[in-house]
């Protein structure tokens, strides 16, 4: 093994001489660690003080979100705010004396601060105050070295321009909450704005964008000195509403500050043009910061402003629920449109009286006139003889006791009640009064406004399942109008037309006939004539003694025992395009309180349409203009 | 011959496990904790998302190295061409994606992970070599011809990883391939002589082989002065943040340069910078300290295996150890130009660490195999 000794002799050598070298080099690392940190190190140490390079992350304008024709519902407004910089801060308390000279900070403000520096990672910024005056803008800048870690930031805040009107859509933005606080950084850049209802939470991810960053060189105090480089983040996206926006600033404004909401909608596409619950609320204050106050007003309000009624809200439908029932009742045969029942005012069912809301009672009704004078009685009768499944069955088809998926949070589905839901939910049989009295709308039966409103617009669209919707598109920021996209088409809900027929007909009587329920609040001009269906729903049992003494009117009751008035309706009559439903909470009858509002709206709404007018007016009246029943047979039933 | 035949036979497992130098298993394990503690700080006090993965790429990393130390060492000098022509694959395959326009791609992606071929030839150029020269005689080395076959083996991988472009990684397996040559007894004035043909050749290959989109990344490698916010002032940054360290460091999560500053690759190749800024010269000597214990280690088992394959490649290996970990430290300290290259051990990486653990493996095997007789034609049996 001579020649592998030499080999190895050599080897050796060599990796002897390979460690050397690396010994060597290794020194030369360490004399200059200890060249960088030993002998320079107060050098680079000044250097890191004054000249930190900070990578700052940049929030992307919040996207708007805009009405059907671009109107903005909800924009970005500059904002200047002092921001507190926690690595940069020498003494918090000393800092926060300086600065309540400036701004007036309150002993709970500073305690929040005092919290928030503690929470708070070491290199992240802390908000003091937002909407800073140009005056305390240039006191801060003014004041910077007794300032220490006090920067000005301008940022952008959201704004809604019509306040209450819009809110129930909307929703608004709020801070960051702790548990929301994961993973994107971007949330957890001071005074950054997440949705917290409305279509801000619904379109929370699209609108909010992408975050940005710049590196900027800072000083020791956390003062910029220049931008190095910038990397732009990208806008949010922009929502676009089907809401018409005029249209909805003008509900809110004549529903007025009483507890009611309305919805109007497209009855061919589902657009959904106008959903307004009130009272309302100024989402602004959530951006500016609620205080305790005024978030305790607005949580104890009895009225819950919070609340979006228009989808939320759980009524009795009332009389608004007979053409239901109507309708279930001719597709099972039960009736013909000619069936005639004797209202003298009350039916008995067993032990019980079952009371018309007129206490006289209607006389001689058949279909077409119980329904435009809205006879209980008749009802009753029919109800009774179609059963609760088949009424049940034909509401369920008619949109009601199940949601829509809107695109709003807390949409309720109401509530359809059948015999298998008695036996189930309350462990009982149906019994056959409450037949009677789902019949006229009362009783387990719920609906929401919307649902209501999607009622009337299959009762009128030629009898096709439209469903709501109200985001037309979520585009990336372009600043140009997004493509229409094509109306959905709607399958039929296998209603037959001539049940219909009547049934419209019948709604248009209720408003244009003298004898109809709501005739004092139809709309005069023939070009704009409506249709619809009164309701008023009872929220208190009436006794026996009281009927005896004669029923209490409801301005003579306490606000809480008063009626719900309810409406719905749609326009124009004869080529119908619109639905509205409306539901005052405690407004007393459907005719006096609420249809007059509907009335309203719907006029608006034609005058607005582009396609009413003189051309469409012309249309009509090549149709015909006057209503299709002809006034004497009213008076002979009447 | 000195090694009589019952010598020879395979050790049993349970031997090989006994066998094992577990002090250099807690050496690595040691500096690689080193790593968990500046990965967590790197993520500002969190072991998401680094200390917690670079803590089961480890473990896998750990497994992958006993697996290796008590593998045969027949099977690697057996296999070695075929492991080598494995790994030079998948560098054409890398560079075939890069040239269907995927720019400067260096990884293959394997599914469950992907993999950087160019950090792993770093280990495999070395068994490849090792299983050239392990028979050679001191005649064979002085022969010129005896080493055409070598330097192809050597210039195949190292072209491919420059095309990539990735010239510290291509200049680091230069140089380890060259040691291997060096241990291997090749005659000086051969190395001298290709010194001056290597500088002589630069101008010819600059005018006439590269084109002018490799020119220029090459060129921003050499003078990262050129891009002040990019490559230059990154360096200037680092030597901010080391410098500022002093002798004991700002203690830990406190280093406000690493974290406050627009430090690059904390977490990958500037960790070093971050653990002197936080830990100090202190700090910066005792993972040096580590460092150099584990090549002692590497460099003692080498020259007490009784054949010159476990040399060539304990030896080689722990060369391509230190030349990551000075190139990277070199680097931060602004004494080398910037190039992409982890800190062994430490960075967060997983091919980078996996190929570390691999060469760990195989020391350790050669260090249990180290009385164990490979004679010349052994890899042919």
């Amino acid at each position: 093994m001579h020649r592998d000794n030499d080999r190895y002799k050599a080897f050796s050598r060599r990796a002897v001489l390979l460690l050397g070298g690396n010994v060597i080099l290794l020194s030369g690392l360490i004399g200059r660690m200890y060249q960088l940190q030993v002998m320079e190190g107060e050098r680079y140490k000044t250097l890191a003080e004054d000249n930190r390079i900070n990578l700052k992350l940049l929030a992307p304008p919040r996207g708007r979100i805009l009405d059907r024709f671009g109107r903005p519902m909800a924009v970005n407004q500059q904002n200047y705010r002092a921001l507190l910089v926690p690595a940069n801060i020498l003494n918090v308390n000393t800092t926060i004396a300086a600065l309540s000279q400036i701004l007036n900070v309150s002993a709970r403000e500073k305690k929040r601060i005092a919290r928030e520096v503690k929470r708070r990672k070491r290199f992240s910024n802390i908000v003091i105050r937002e909407n800073l005056s140009w005056r305390q803008v240039s006191q801060i800048e003014a004041n910077a070295l007794e300032l220490s870690g006090v920067m000005i930031d301008v940022g952008e805040s959201r704004y809604y321009p019509d306040g209450k009107a819009s809110a129930s859509i909307l929703g608004y933005v709020g801070m960051v909450s702790e548990q929301e606080m994961v993973r994107d950084p971007l949330l957890q850049l001071p005074g950054f704005r997440v949705g917290k209802a409305g279509m801000e939470k619904v379109h929370d991810v699209a609108l909010r964008g992408k975050g940005g960053s710049s590196q900027v060189e800072v000083n020791a105090f956390g003062r910029e000195i220049r931008e190095l480089s910038r990397i732009e983040g990208q806008h949010g996206s922009e929502a676009w509403l089907t809401i018409d926006n005029e249209v909805q600033k003008f509900v809110a404004k004549r529903l007025g500050e009483s507890p009611a909401s309305a919805v109007v909608m497209d009855i061919h596409t589902g657009e959904v043009l106008a959903l307004v619950s009130t009272p309302s609320f100024d989402p602004n204050i959530f951006n500016k910061g609620l205080s305790q106050v005024e978030w305790k007003q607005l949580i104890s309000n009895p009225h819950s402003p919070l609340t979006n009624k228009a989808i939320a809200g759980q009524y009795a439908p009332g009389s608004v629920f007979k053409m239901i029932v109507a309708l279930a009742a001719l597709e099972k045969g039960v009736i013909s449109k000619n069936f005639r029942v004797f209202c003298n005012g009350e039916v008995e069912l067993g032990e019980t009286l079952f009371h018309c809301w007129r206490v006289k009672g209607h006389g001689h009704m058949d279909l077409f006139n119980a329904i435009a004078q809205s006879c209980d009685v008749y009802f009753y009768e029919i109800a009774l003889r179609t059963g609760i499944d088949r009424i049940a069955a034909m509401a369920r088809r008619l949109g009601l006791g199940k949601k829509f998926k809107i695109e709003l949070p807390g949409e309720k589905a109401g509530l359809v009640p059948t015999r298998a839901w008695k036996r189930n939910v309350k462990g009982s049989k149906w019994q056959q009064g409450e037949t009677l009295l789902a019949g006229i709308g009362q009783g387990f039966i719920l609906a929401t406004p919307l649902q209501m409103a999607v009622m009337i617009s299959r009762l009128v669209n030629g009898g096709r399942l439209v469903v709501p919707w109200m985001t037309r598109t979520v585009v990336p920021f372009a600043g140009k109008p997004p493509e229409y996209s094509t109306p959905p088409s709607f399958k039929s809900m296998g209603v037959h037309a001539s049940h219909l027929g009547l049934v419209k007909k019948a709604m248009s009587a209720v408003i244009n006939s003298p004898f109809g329920t709501a005739y004092k609040a139809r709309i005069k001009e023939p070009e704009f004539f409506m249709g619809g269906k009164t309701g008023t729903v009872q929220v208190r049992r009436i006794s026996e003694a009281e009927r005896e003494s004669g029923v209490l009117k409801n301005e003579e009751l306490a606000w809480h025992e008063r009626d719900h008035a309810l409406f719905v309706g749609y326009a124009p009559l004869k080529i119908p395009k619109y639905a509205i439903s409306v539901i005052m909470e405690h407004g007393g009858s459907g005719a006096s309180t609420a249809a007059p509002v509907a009335r309203d709206i719907l006029l608006e709404l034609q005058k607005r349409d582009p396609n009413s007018g003189s051309g469409a007016m012309q249309e009509r009246r090549e149709v015909r203009l006057e209503p299709e029943f002809p006034a004497k047979k009213f008076l002979r039933e009447g | 011959m000195f090694f009589s035949k019952n010598r020879d036979p395979e050790l049993t497992l349970a031997e090989k496990i006994w066998q094992l130098n577990w002090s250099l298993v807690l050496l690595i394990t040691s500096t690689a904790s080193i790593g968990f503690v500046m990965l967590y700080s790197a993520a500002n006090g969190n072991i998401e998302p680094w200390a917690y993965r670079q803590m089961i790429r480890f473990s896998i990393g750990l497994v992958v190295m006993l697996l290796i130390a008590v593998s045969s060492i027949h099977f690697w000098l057996r296999y070695a061409y075929v492991v080598y022509l494995a790994c030079l694959g998948l560098l054409i395959v890398v560079e075939f994606f890069g040239a269907t326009g995927m720019g400067a791609k260096r990884w293959v992606d394997l599914g469950f992970m992907s993999l950087q071929p160019s950090e792993l030839m770093k280990v495999v150029i070395i068994l490849a070599l090792a299983r050239y020269f392990y028979a050679s005689r001191m005649e064979d080395v002085e022969r010129l011809s005896y080493l055409i076959f070598p330097v192809i083996l050597l210039a195949a991988p190292t072209t491919l990883i420059l095309f990539q472009p990735d010239l510290g990684t291509a200049i680091l397996l230069g140089a380890s391939g060259i040691a291997v040559f060096f241990l291997a007894a090749v005659r000086m004035w051969i190395f001298i002589t290709g010194a001056i043909a290597g500088i002589a050749s630069i101008v010819p290959i600059w005018n006439f082989v590269l084109l002018d989109y490799q020119k220029a990344r090459v060129l921003i490698y050499l003078r990262p002065e050129q891009d002040p916010l990019g490559a230059g002032y990154h360096v200037m940054q680092s030597k901010i943040a080391l410098g500022s360290g002093g002798l004991s460091g700002k203690g830990f999560l406190a280093g406000s340069q690493s974290h406050l500053s627009f430090l690059p690759e904390k977490h990958t190749d500037f960790i070093f910078t971050m653990l002197a800024e936080e830990f100090g010269l202190i700090g910066g000597l005792v993972l040096l300290g580590l460092y150099f214990l584990i090549m002692i280690y590497g460099f003692a088992i080498s020259l007490r295996c009784r054949h010159h394959f476990g040399r060539l490649v304990g030896m080689g290996i722990t060369m391509v150890f230190f030349l990551n970990f000075f190139v990277n430290i070199a680097m931060v300290m602004g004494l080398l130009p910037v190039v992409g290259m982890p800190l062994p051990l430490v960075s967060y990486g997983g091919t980078s660490l996996l190929t570390n653990m691999i060469g760990f493996g195989l020391i350790l095997c050669i260090f249990i195999n180290r009385d164990v007789t490979l004679r010349p034609g052994a890899a042919d049996r």
